[in-house]
């Protein structure tokens, strides 16, 4: 409870903060409050991946980001009714959701009766790997892994095209003077 | 007299237990939470981390944008490519049991294969995403 309301405190500082910066360091915040959330909840591989993305890359990547922009956000253009509304009616749609979701950890969901049962029974006598996570990802479930990887590799091709190397403007020469980070 | 020294020795400390957690969590995924999308990732953060710290200059000479590049393919094709020499063994695509003799070994080192694909492309995608961002606007 303590986490989801700091989550909620973050959440609401980072539509109201208008300086981009604050926001970026917002996020990581959110991200390693959000990998704590996963950690309660036993998830430990999502929340390693929260903290090492979340809060760790992509804050870099959008610190970089903003060293090629402006860091003041500009004023909403339009009225911001029509997306609050969706923002509130997708919330409440899930929350009533959540009603029918059984309670957290019982044993005799379908999550936990079905193939989950069976993968964490034939993971070890199949491969001698006690991770079943592991067991899971790279093998059982390997063409899966396998088009995750091929997305990280199209993602790095597209931004490599869209921003590496791009076409050399005069008034890019400034920022060459700035050697060092922008972190 | 430059002011960042704290962070330069902060830096110069942390780094290497970075990596090495990196190396953990790599080949220790087999046993604990972790595996090649979070050891690529620690990878990575060690050398943007460096890179923020020292600058990108120095970065590029220790990790060059060329090798983080290459990487970023290489990683896949070590993963589709242990899937095809399954095929070639005769067996489905990504089955991991013609790899060794005993097929229990087999899937154990299937997985260390592939894992190690997953970590190559990820840090080097990641890196190259950094220096793609950092290098824009730069000679």
């Amino acid at each position: 409870m303590v986490l989801l309301t700091l989550i909620g405190v973050i959440t609401i500082a980072i539509v109201q903060v208008r300086n981009l910066f604050a926001v970026v360091v917002l996020f990581g915040a959110y991200s390693f409050l959000m990998a704590t959330v996963m950690l309660v909840l036993d998830a430990v591989d999502v929340a390693l991946t929260e903290a090492a993305v979340g809060a760790g890359i992509s804050t870099v990547l959008l610190l970089g980001a903003l060293y090629l922009t402006k860091t003041e956000e500009a004023p909403p253009r339009f009225s911001t009714a029509l997306p609050a509304l969706v923002a509130v009616g997708t919330a409440a749609v899930l929350v009533w959701g959540t009603w029918d979701l059984p309670g957290f950890g019982l044993a005799d969901t379908p999550v936990n009766t079905h193939v989950g049962q069976e993968f964490v029974g034939r993971a070890y006598p199949e491969m001698h790997i006690p991770n079943v996570v592991t067991a899971v990802l790279a093998s059982y479930r390997g063409f899966d892994t396998l088009g995750e990887v091929t997305v990280v590799f199209t993602a790095a091709i597209g931004v490599l095209l869209l921003l590496k190397r791009g076409p050399k403007r005069d008034d890019d020469a400034a920022a060459d003077q700035s050697e060092g980070g922008e972190g | 007299m430059r002011l960042d020294v704290i962070l330069r020795v902060s830096a110069k400390l942390l780094i290497p237990f970075i990596l090495l957690f990196a190396i953990y969590v790599q080949f220790h995924g087999h046993y604990s939470p972790g595996g090649g999308f979070q050891a690529g990732v620690i990878a990575a953060a060690a050398v943007v981390f460096y890179a923020i710290v020292f600058g990108i200059r120095a970065a590029l000479k220790v990790v060059p944008a060329s090798v983080v590049e290459a990487l970023v393919p290489l990683g896949v094709v070590i993963y589709a490519g242990t899937g095809v020499l399954n095929m070639m063994q005769g067996y489905h695509y990504l089955d991991y049991d013609p790899l060794l003799t005993d097929p229990v070994e087999g899937q154990y080192w299937g997985v260390f294969i592939v894992e190690i694909g997953v970590l190559v492309t990820v840090a080097g995608a990641m890196i190259s995403i950094f220096y793609a961002f950092a290098l824009r606007g730069r000679s």
